[in-house]
């Protein structure tokens, strides 16, 4: 077990979380919570690969760490979309999944009513 | 050494489109419109440009950003993949252009104006996204591209903000971020093997290993859930019918291109040897698709979600270029890439059609139920003819581009011996012609009583714009073979 190993164990856990929670979860907040983590996985990859590929004298490879800056205003971009999107879906329709089914997005406007 | 002559037109093929964005960004009204217009037009003619000077050539033109050399640089190169692709996103832009003129006329801040503001800024920056995506050399930016094109598509679908689209289109943003970040993971795993990547310095140094295997793997998967090939196609058929008729036109006809281009890329240049059963699988897929799309099309209820799944249906046939491709006969080889690149570019122009055609249909007759069309080829004569051609070309009747598309495969699919996938190309013809034939029917039947289809302004205008795409579909199989030669620059040689 080398210093890096823990980092890219890390990554691994990350991204299988990250993957299982994208494709489990209905709530659409948390399928975006899932990609945030799967991201965050795979630049921790992108952090091994450069450690890895590190050139004498130097602490780490500089190229994938400008991918993982690239990379995380993207990521950061789709969140954003991701969740104006999701807020729009709620404010019209009152629905927090994707489910097609009617009943599915009735309960929270009956919370709502209730409240009221 | 900067580049090939001509190289500089790479840059300003991305720039211009992009520069255009911004200024309409920030200028706004009546001048975004007319930028984002112009900017279309001369985007144009550097796609013309580009191709002139590759045929005039015969081999790719290439430039280095800032004349850095791959790996620590990024090159830009146009082959006739890059060149075809352009020409054909940058004639469906400009005609969706036009088009938006008469849906999105004046943007002003008053009621709609937003809607026509985001649309005018929207259309350079699709044509910005698509040009990294066909002329980008390196895999990351070519990742850049892929989430580019997705975040303009996505906005330009939900252009009308329907409370119904929402769903439709968190469900395609899901989907296309899963595959991205599949897609990113592959590169990360590259870059650990390769320390590159740069297309030009992969092609051929690649090692059949694990982690390139995997790294091929997960990136194939990020892009078929892009381009919704059967089983992962759940999501478009929603998202492209919801949109309003120009942004279904440039997701169903550009937007899924972007990612073939990219898988085309990964296969035939990244991968050492791809795989031939992994090819076979793709074909499989796509021929999946090509009988499932129809046959569900072929019952659809609503006029857009038939058009949609026919999407469905005819990205399917993409992918049986792919092992036809590696059978080891080089006639062949070249047969199945022109008819790949072909259907490619053909359905393009005819599906923007189609949908157009079908916005302008479903604004006159009130309705977008299929059997409540009748006397719609009274009220928009031109739409349904345009359609009507449109349809043609995706069934694969001659002279249309998608009949040179399809014969080209089958040709390729007979002479290597596969002739399984000439089964699905003539049962994908004829159920094709089911549903276009149940489109036009239901347009010809007289209306029902009571039904008086609305006066649309500047319908004719509209209408005549949308033929002339659905005409260019159909004359692309007229075109002289040499034209069509520019799909052959650059093209990979696949060792069997």
């Amino acid at each position: 077990m080398n210093a890096i190993a823990p980092f890219a164990l890390a990554a691994a856990g990350l991204i299988g979380l990250g993957l299982y929670g994208m494709l489990a979860q209905s709530s659409v907040l948390r399928k975006v919570i899932a990609f945030n983590l799967l991201g965050i996985g795979v630049f921790l990859v992108f952090g091994v690969v450069a450690r890895r590929g590190a050139a004498a004298g130097l602490p780490a490879d500089p190229v994938p760490q400008a991918m993982v800056i690239t990379g995380l205003v993207v990521a950061f971009a789709a969140t954003a979309l991701a969740l104006v999107l999701t807020l729009r879906l709620h404010q019209s329709t009152g629905a927090v999944t994707l489910a097609e089914d009617p009943e599915a997005s009735t309960p929270p406007s009956k919370h709502g009513a209730s409240a009221e | 050494m900067i580049g090939t002559p001509g190289g500089s037109l790479l840059v300003l093929a991305i720039a211009l489109p992009l520069g255009a964005t911004l200024i309409a960004f920030v200028l706004g009204g009546q001048a975004a419109a007319r930028i984002a217009r112009a900017s279309l037009w001369l985007w144009l003619a550097l796609a013309v440009a580009i191709a002139a000077m590759l045929i005039a050539r015969g081999e790719p033109l290439t430039y280095l950003l800032g004349g850095f050399t791959p790996p620590l640089g990024i090159a830009l190169a146009a082959d006739g993949l890059a060149s075809a692709m352009l020409l054909a996103s940058a004639i469906v832009l400009v005609a969706t252009g036009l088009f938006g003129s008469v849906a999105y006329p004046a943007p002003s801040w008053e009621k709609g104006g937003r809607a026509a503001f985001a649309y005018w800024c929207l259309l350079p920056a699709l044509a910005a996204s698509l040009a990294v995506a066909f002329l980008a050399r390196d895999l990351f930016s070519l990742f850049v591209a892929l989430e580019m094109l997705t975040f303009t598509a996505l906005a330009l679908a939900c252009l009308d903000g329907r409370p119904s689209q929402f769903k439709a289109e968190l469900r395609y943003l899901l989907f296309a971020l899963l595959g991205s970040v599949l897609y990113l993971l592959g590169c990360a795993l590259l870059y650990g093997a390769y320390g590159t990547l740069d297309i030009g310095l992969l092609a051929g140094n690649t090692r059949a290993d694990a982690p390139t295997r995997l790294a091929g793997a997960l990136m194939t998967v990020g892009l078929l859930a892009k381009m919704a090939v059967f089983p992962l196609h759940l999501w478009l058929p929603p998202a492209h019918a919801g949109a309003p008729p120009a942004g279904s036109a440039l997701l169903s006809g550009l937007v899924v291109k972007g990612a073939f281009v990219l898988l085309v890329r990964l296969w035939f240049w990244v991968l050492p040897g791809p795989p031939v059963a992994g090819a076979e699988l793709l074909a499989a897929l796509g021929a999946a698709a090509i009988l499932v799309g129809s046959i569900v099309a072929l019952r659809q209820e609503k006029l857009k979600a038939l058009i949609a799944y026919s999407t469905v249906a005819q990205i399917g046939y993409l992918f049986l270029m792919f092992p036809l491709l590696m059978a080891g006969d080089p006639d062949a080889a070249t047969r199945a890439w022109m008819g790949g690149m072909v259907q490619a570019v053909s359905h393009a122009l005819a599906k923007a059609a189609m949908f157009l055609a079908a916005g302008l249909i479903v604004q006159s007759m009130g309705e977008d139920r299929v059997a409540g069309l009748g006397g719609a080829a009274r009220a928009a004569p031109l739409a349904v003819l345009a359609i009507g051609i449109g349809g043609l070309s995706l069934m694969g009747v001659p002279p249309s581009g998608g009949f040179t598309a399809k014969w080209m495969l089958l040709r390729a699919s007979v002479d290597t011996g596969q002739w399984w996938w000439s089964l699905v190309i003539l049962a994908g013809g004829l159920l094709t012609g089911g549903y276009v034939y149940r489109l036009i029917a239901a347009a010809l039947a007289p209306a029902a009583p009571g039904v008086a289809p609305r006066p649309v302004p500047r319908v004719q205008e509209g209408a005549v714009l949308v033929l002339v795409l659905a005409l260019l579909s159909m004359l692309l199989g007229l075109l002289p073979l040499s034209m069509l030669g520019l799909a052959q620059i650059g093209q990979p040689v696949i060792a069997p």
